[in-house]
């Protein structure tokens, strides 16, 4: 089944318009008529989404559909202008410190403090998070290990490669075990063994009772990943389900593109076509 | 095509007023300040040369304009990527011919504040000999000459320097360097000044005035400067031989300029491979784990790290020292007695902003959930460690030098209690107030445009905040000086440190608030920055 290409419950209308379903207490992440407005722009529309615990689910849309500014919402960097998100049942926006000690969160397009060592930065981030000292240097060790960076330990971040410094951005969000990883464009400028090795990582991880959500480009890659999908475009989810209920019968790519249109089928271009 | 320039130049400018209306409002305030300034340079020059005699505006057209060509070539090297938005290497893709790009970039590069500030100066000063024309012809053509050599000569640098300027680690040494140079540069002059005997007659100036300029005329920078003056005076043969020496300067700039450009457009900039390298958890070793000490731990390294924390650092230990030799020509301990409370003070203030050098970084703060109290401690605490101490040296130090040790005690607690009191106000204003600054990596003389009345808002209400809480510690500390006596300095220093302390705890308090209710706030205000 899937979900009809326009208004998902409660979601077209404005603030204040009908109701939407209550949160789902189970669900790793649930958010409920999400709004967020940048001056004349609506970035994020009214989006309600259940992520069940335990799915590797994936996020996507075309550039400027508000995927970042969604899961920023849903993940306490972005105050919402209306809506909720629960995180295992908790309010995130009334219980920030309970709700995001249960979340890891791989931010895009931030920088880091890229001035440590990738050791510090790692450690930096465990001491955040109020860890001891005996689990944040095993986990460091064990986090630099996984990822192929211990050569490149005592190396300042601001040296690393861009896939070398996604790469520690993703460990910082993994040092304090948390039960859901919300992972923003993980794969950019990764390499593809880097990746391989990345996937596996959190496809245990989601073995061991994890939930993962990443928002992603590129469609092959989450259907070949995640086993849950949401489409967002212009702000709004257009989809959502298991990925074999949002494709159908058709690739994700196409359905995606069915989805979100903007697809040319002229003749364009003529002239590039040489003589 | 360099009509195309031009109009990418423009276009690029005027987009940039479209982001922002402060944008705008800083350019109208740099267009109205350099023109200003201009005006002023261009009439005093023209009324020696009416007033008195053109000789003498001659002088200091060629003084004036070797500096205007040693500014145009050195400023870029220290204040590098200040204006990248015609950035060679952008052009690389597009087949343009060299010599199609250096004319377009060339005279593109007149099109900002200093370079029509420098073409109307040039222009203008050679008005000094509007009455005799045939002077006057050959001093436009020095001032084009000039000009022109400013802006060839400062690309030519800039691009064979270019592969050294990407390194990091030249790029923070020089910051540093850059940082020192012109907090010290003004005290510096001052102090040259005052070394010249206040007796010596305007004449001996004039002459030691005329000596550096026949000197400078030859030289690359001078010459095109001088051509005005000499023609007045008549030396044609000076003239010939300055002539070939202005554009012999212009063409080998050129030609250098070409060259390098040539290799940069084919040899794309790299990042520079290897890097720094630390061992170990460094500060992180060091201290408890939890997050108030790891916030903690990570300011001190960045202090030791970044180039835009340890510049300010560096310039510490500076202060004294020139203020000791300015105050070597009064011949009055004053200030120099003051500095140690000065210094506490600006100790206390250097961390008023420290969401705002985090830069985007800080959303690892907001992601993890660190509470606005671990947060406040966490970045005052290394001040609170550190501070004190240098503080207390200075004190010691510049008490020595004055010889001056009934001073002491009221001057520590007056340098204790003022470094309490600014850090406090920090703690709790800038979880409020953030302000853009040069972003990590970028040098820390680059403030970034736009910014200025932010900063100065900022700044303002801290330093306002700040006069007032610091008026009690100020008012006993004073009348322990005026009325002298070893009681009067313990109570300074007793009532110094217990009301700081009370000062930091509330200050810290409030800072904690806000920022746990402006977290998500916080972050935004970062992001948005130019």
């Amino acid at each position: 089944m899937t979900t009809p290409a326009h208004p998902t419950p409660g979601g077209d209308a404005g603030p204040g318009a009908r109701p939407s379903p209550p949160h789902d207490p189970q669900a790793a992440l649930s958010v409920r008529g999400l709004w967020k407005r940048f001056g004349q722009k609506i970035a994020v529309s009214g989006v309600d989404l259940d992520v069940p615990t335990g799915s590797f689910y994936g996020l996507v849309g075309p550039n400027g559909a508000g995927k970042t500014t969604m899961l920023s919402m849903a993940t306490g960097l972005l105050r919402p202008d209306f809506g909720s998100a629960h995180v295992r049942g908790v309010d995130l926006w009334a219980r920030p410190d309970e709700a995001k000690a249960m979340l890891g969160i791989l931010p895009d397009g931030v920088r880091l403090f890229d001035r440590l060592t990738g050791r510090q930065l790692l450690t930096y981030a465990g001491m955040l998070r109020g860890m001891d000292k005996a689990t944040v240097v095993e986990r460091t060790a064990d986090l630099l290990q996984a990822f192929d960076l211990t050569a490149d330990a005592d190396t300042f971040v601001v040296d690393y490669s861009a896939g070398m410094t996604k790469k520690i951005a993703l460990g910082c969000a993994m040092i304090h075990a948390p039960r859901t990883l919300v992972l923003d464009e993980p794969f950019e400028a990764v390499d593809p063994v880097s990746a391989a090795n990345i996937r596996d990582i959190l496809k245990g991880y989601v073995a061991g009772g994890g939930t993962v959500i990443v928002s992603s480009h590129v469609m092959d890659l989450v259907q070949r990943m995640c086993d849950h999908v949401a489409v967002m475009a212009g702000g709004h989810v257009l989809a959502a389900g298991t990925v074999d209920e949002v494709r159908g019968e058709q690739s994700l790519e196409d359905r995606f593109v069915d989805l979100v249109g903007g697809r040319q089928h002229s003749e364009g271009l003529s002239w590039l076509r040489g003589s | 095509m360099v009509a195309r320039f031009l109009s990418l130049k423009l276009t690029l400018m005027v987009n940039t007023f479209r982001k922002s209306v402060w944008q705008t409002i800083g350019l109208i305030l740099a267009v109205l300040y350099a023109l200003g300034t201009v005006g002023l340079l261009v009439s005093g020059v023209l009324a020696l040369a009416f007033l008195q005699d053109p000789a003498w505006a001659g002088l200091a057209v060629t003084l004036g304009g070797t500096l205007l060509v040693v500014g145009w070539w050195l400023i870029p090297i220290f204040a590098f990527g200040v204006d990248a938005t015609l950035d060679p290497h952008r052009f690389t893709t597009f087949a343009i011919p060299r010599r199609t790009l250096i004319t377009g970039l060339a005279v593109a590069g007149l099109i900002s504040v200093p370079g029509l500030a420098t073409v109307l100066l040039a222009l203008g000063t050679s008005f000094a000999w509007v009455l005799q024309p045939g002077v006057l012809l050959v001093a436009l053509v020095g001032a084009v000459l000039g000009v022109a050599t400013c802006v060839v000569g400062s690309r030519a640098i800039t691009t064979v320097l270019a592969p050294v300027l990407e390194s990091r680690r030249y790029r923070e040494v020089v910051m540093i360097v850059a940082l020192v140079l012109v907090v010290g540069i003004g005290p510096m002059i001052s102090w040259l000044t005052t070394g010249i005997d206040p007796g010596a007659t305007s004449g001996v100036l004039q002459t030691l005035a005329e000596r550096a300029a026949g000197v400078l005329g030859w030289t690359p920078f001078g010459a095109a400067w001088s051509l005005g003056s000499t023609a007045y005076a008549g030396d044609w043969l000076g003239l010939l031989g300055r002539l070939v020496v202005a554009l012999a300067t212009l063409a080998v700039a050129w030609l250098v300029w070409d060259r390098a450009l040539a290799r940069a457009l084919v040899q794309p900039p790299v990042g520079n491979a290897g890097g720094g390298r630390a061992k170990g958890l460094g500060a992180f070793g060091l201290v408890r784990f939890s997050p108030t000490w790891g916030v903690a731990a990570r300011t001190a390294t960045y202090w030791l790290r970044d180039p835009r924390y340890s510049g300010s650092i560096a310039i510490v230990p500076l202060l004294p020292v020139i203020i000791y030799f300015s105050s070597q020509s009064t011949g009055s301990f004053f200030m120099l007695l003051a500095t140690g409370p000065f210094v506490a003070w600006i100790l206390g203030f250097s961390i008023s902003n420290d969401i705002g050098y985090d830069y985007t970084a800080f959303a690892l703060h907001v992601a993890s959930g660190v509470r606005g109290s671990s947060d406040r401690w966490g970045r005052a605490l290394p001040m609170l460690l550190v501070g004190p101490l240098v503080a207390a040296a200075i004190v010691v130090g510049t008490v020595w030098v004055a010889d001056s040790w009934h001073l002491l005690l009221p001057l520590l607690g007056m340098a204790l209690g003022l470094l309490l009191v600014s850090t406090a106000v920090s703690s709790a204003v800038s979880a409020r107030l953030v302000y853009p600054v040069a972003k990590p990596g970028e040098s820390p003389l680059k403030s970034p445009q736009g910014a200025a009345v932010a900063t100065i808002v900022a700044q303002g209400v801290g330093f306002v905040i700040t006069l007032g809480l610091s008026l009690p510690v100020l008012g006993v500390g004073i009348a322990a000086v005026v009325l002298g006596g070893p009681l009067w300095g313990i109570g300074t220093l007793v009532a110094g440190v217990l009301y700081g302390a009370l000062m930091l705890y509330l200050g810290i308090r409030v800072g904690a608030r806000t920022y746990d209710r402006r977290l998500p706030e916080l972050l935004q205000q970062v992001q948005s920055f130019p």
